[in-house]
């Protein structure tokens, strides 16, 4: 396929659109799938038969799903919490209006959807739907007009850094690799996201998986690279499933291949199924596991931008961050960098979860601050309940205090307050919350996964944890507080990989604001000593709680 | 050859290209504790006790993976690298059982020599000592699981200079474990050659001959590089 035949490709798709007086998208993404759209997609299709109903991505609330959109002529609705006995009322247009998302919605309208332009609104299963959508103009028009380094030069001054995390300026590290010697290079795509409660990447490789290959290709184009791997953590099935498929139709269609779009360029993309090892989204453990062997990291340097997969030059980018690649390039580089703040630029995607009204995927500028998006578009906490504090960066990251609501969304503004940016995951908790508790979680999360290697990090999340465990019980004394602010300390600076140097983060972001949680449980055991009270009897704040009697108080 | 220059600890030292820092330091009789580290092996960079401060890295780095760069500024001994490599050992022996005075290699443990030569002289962590199995199924030799330190020199020497990958690592974090090939008992390895390399090489009592009794196992891993120094000579003639 040439650049021609895709532009007509996309000019017939939509002709097709336009033709149909009914189109029905009903979201096929695993948050929808879990409360059962499979079964509302289905009776979509016989309460409107020979309209075209298809499944669609991830359109964000998750928590009101199964969604659906109807479009007839001009005009779109969405629908929310549909089951499919109301399908045949959705197609008709008379339903009840609880079921109706209202355009106005701030959960839509404070967003800015770049990246996730498409979720929600191709069918992801299809390349002409993507194609009509835009998909690959941008890497033709790459292939057409630009020398690679043009390409590195323009990331570089769009801003796009590093969306898994780290947040290293994206285009330094193509340039990097475009400039590593060695004739044979790789990409590869980080779809190994495993932070708990964090889902952006699924959401963007089940929505629209040409999105992440265009993106591939073009980094392969401008580092010089034949070859990419998309290494996608085994438990997103339908992730692979859509991959794989898109990977099968760009190839056939000489998207990809060869010849990609026509052209000398060459670029094959292979499909690679993690084993379930949260430490194999380091990009050294990842190597070594699309290598076949134990996704276990090794230390840095040398970097994979010099030595990487089978020893060559290998560039290594999130999902997300690939993903914002087209748009950069078919917009332009002044485009993205007039959006976010001066230091981190364009919009992040977040899984947005915990005490939250909407919990779901959503994507915003930076510098968005956390107030407006826990209360404008996650609609506050249910419940009357007053927010204690916000999640982001997962395991390695940290909580962010009420006090701090106002805080611009940036790499620099979160590292500041003692947490990352990270991924993408943004937990939100609210006053019953235990800060002792949640650092114990993600602590007992660390040391199930951790891969053994290093002694800091195998036997340090193990004595941390209990540690934890202790202060929960409120059988810890002082001196086992600053044995855990010492090991924290220890396994920060000695540990070999993110893992581990980020393990204690949980901890030290917890103790830096709610110490206070901390030594209560530390009182407590005092006054239980003194007085040989039964331990049960008291809660966090010291007051003795009744015996609950009969199920009422 | 070409040589790079650096200072380590106040101290200016050449290397040649590519050495590492460990190995520059050692030729100056630099002594840089190490436990997963051996001569004539690869380097995994795991146990961490040879981390050193390079001057403009943020991170401490393992001298036995860092390559000497040009100019390049290293502390080996500090009080901060003292208490990390303290506290790792302490890590060490509160993992399992290293009860020194029923083992078979004590006075002849690297570990137990590393945690006198770094002045531990208590730990200060619960000692979890989970029970793990000891495996006597081989004919000469035998594996405590509850004395190994999961540095890999065995998988590592027997990949690698044996050829014959008796040795692997099953597991994660903490449930991580030596195998001989698919977990199956050391005696019914069809891979096994019975070369003895991986006791020999072996820092703990967790590798012993089955007819050393407690103290008696001493070692000789410095068979590994006299080896490999053979083999290259043999190779380049």
């Amino acid at each position: 396929m040439t650049e021609a035949e895709l532009m007509e490709c996309g000019e017939k798709e939509r002709q097709r659109f336009e033709a149909q007086p009914l189109r029905i998208g009903c979201c096929m993404s695993s948050g929808c799938l879990s409360n059962g759209s499979a079964a509302v997609l289905e009776a979509l299709r016989a309460s409107a038969l020979g309209s075209d109903v298809f499944p669609v991505g991830c359109m964000g609330p998750c928590s009101r799903g199964p969604l659906v959109w109807v479009r007839r002529g001009s005009e779109i609705r969405t629908y929310q919490q549909l089951r499919p006995e109301l399908a045949a009322r959705a197609v008709e247009g008379a339903i009840d209006p609880r079921h109706v998302v209202s355009p106005d919605d701030p959960f839509f309208s404070r967003q800015l959807r770049i990246v996730t332009s498409h979720c929600g609104v191709i069918n992801p299963e299809r390349l002409e739907d993507a194609v009509a959508g835009g998909a690959y103009r941008a890497l033709a028009q790459v292939l057409r007009e630009w020398e690679p380094a043009r390409v590195c030069e323009e990331l570089t001054r769009s801003g796009l850094r590093g969306r898994g995390g780290a947040g290293y300026p994206t285009g330094v590290k193509w340039n990097l690799v475009r400039k590593a010697s060695g004739g044979q290079k790789f990409v590869i795509a980080n779809g190994d996201e495993g932070d708990p409660g964090a889902y952006m990447d699924r959401a963007v490789m089940e929505s629209d998986p040409h999105r992440v290959l265009e993106g591939m290709a073009i980094a392969g184009y401008a580092v010089g690279a034949n070859h990419g791997f998309i290494y996608v953590r085994g438990e997103y099935p339908t992730a692979v499933h859509r991959l794989d498929m898109a990977v099968k139709q760009a190839t056939r269609r000489g998207i990809l291949g060869k010849s990609v779009l026509g052209t000398k360029f060459e670029f094959h993309v292979e499909v690679r199924i993690g084993a379930g090892a949260f430490v194999c989204g380091e990009e050294t453990a990842l190597i070594a596991s699309i290598e076949g062997g134990r996704g276990m990291p090794r230390p840095r340097p040398p970097y994979p931008a010099d030595v990487g997969l089978f020893g060559k030059p290998t560039l290594i980018n999130n999902v997300e961050t690939l993903a914002a690649v087209a748009p950069i390039c078919e917009r332009g580089a002044d485009w993205f960098a007039s959006i976010g703040t001066p230091t981190s630029k364009g919009t992040k995607v977040f899984a947005l979860s915990g005490a939250v009204v909407n919990t779901g995927l959503i994507e915003v500028p930076m510098g968005t601050t956390l107030r407006e998006i826990v209360f404008d578009i996650g609609g506050g906490i249910p419940g009357g309940k007053r927010l204690k504090a916000v999640q982001t960066g997962g395991p390695s990251g940290g909580c962010i205090p009420e006090q701090f609501l106002d805080t611009p969304v940036d790499y620099e503004s979160l590292t500041r307050l003692g947490s990352i940016m990270g991924s993408g995951g943004m937990i939100v908790m609210d006053e019953t919350s235990s800060m002792v508790d949640v650092a114990r979680f993600f602590m007992e999360f660390c040391r199930d996964e951790s891969c053994g290697k290093c002694v800091p990090c195998r036997v340090g999340t193990v004595q941390m944890h209990r540690l934890l465990d202790k202060i929960m019980a409120e059988q810890a004394t002082l001196e086992d507080l600053a044995l855990l602010e010492d090991l924290c300390d220890v396994v920060r600076h000695t540990s070999l990989c993110g893992l581990g140097q980020s393990a204690p983060n949980p901890v030290l972001s917890t103790l830096r604001y709610f110490r206070h949680e901390y030594e209560a449980r530390i009182q407590n055991r005092r006054r239980l000593t003194s007085t040989r009270r039964p331990l049960e009897l008291v809660s966090v704040n010291g007051s003795v709680a009744a015996p609950a009697k009969g199920g009422s108080i | 050859m070409s040589v790079r220059t650096f200072t380590l600890n106040d101290q200016l030292i050449t290397a040649a290209a590519g050495q590492s820092i460990l190995a520059a330091a050692r030729e100056h009789g630099i002594a840089i504790p190490t436990l997963c580290e051996l001569e004539g092996l690869s380097t995994v960079g795991a146990c961490r006790l040879c981390l050193v401060e390079v001057a403009g890295s943020q991170r401490l780095l393992p001298a036995c993976t860092t390559e000497v760069q040009e100019g390049m500024t290293v502390v080996s001994e500090s009080p901060r690298l003292k208490h990390y490599r303290q506290t790792i050992l302490e890590l060490f022996l509160a993992e399992r059982n290293h009860v020194c005075a029923v083992c078979v290699s004590n006075n002849h443990c690297e570990l137990q020599n590393r945690a006198v030569e770094q002045g531990v002289t208590h730990v200060r962590f619960d000692y979890l000592m989970p029970t793990l199995p000891v495996d006597m199924s081989h004919d000469r030799f035998g594996v405590d699981h509850n004395r190994c330190i999961l540095c890999t020199r065995c998988v590592r020497v027997c990949d690698e200079v044996e050829g014959a990958h008796t040795w692997d690592i099953m597991g994660r974090g903490f449930q991580a474990r030596v195998i001989t090939d698919m977990a199956e008992p050391w005696g019914d390895s069809t891979s096994c050659t019975s070369c003895g390399k991986c006791v020999q090489v072996c820092p703990t009592g967790a590798l012993f001959d089955k007819r050393a009794t407690a103290g008696g196992m001493v070692k000789q891993p410095s068979f590994v590089k006299v080896l490999q120094h053979a083999r290259a000579r043999k190779e380049s003639q």
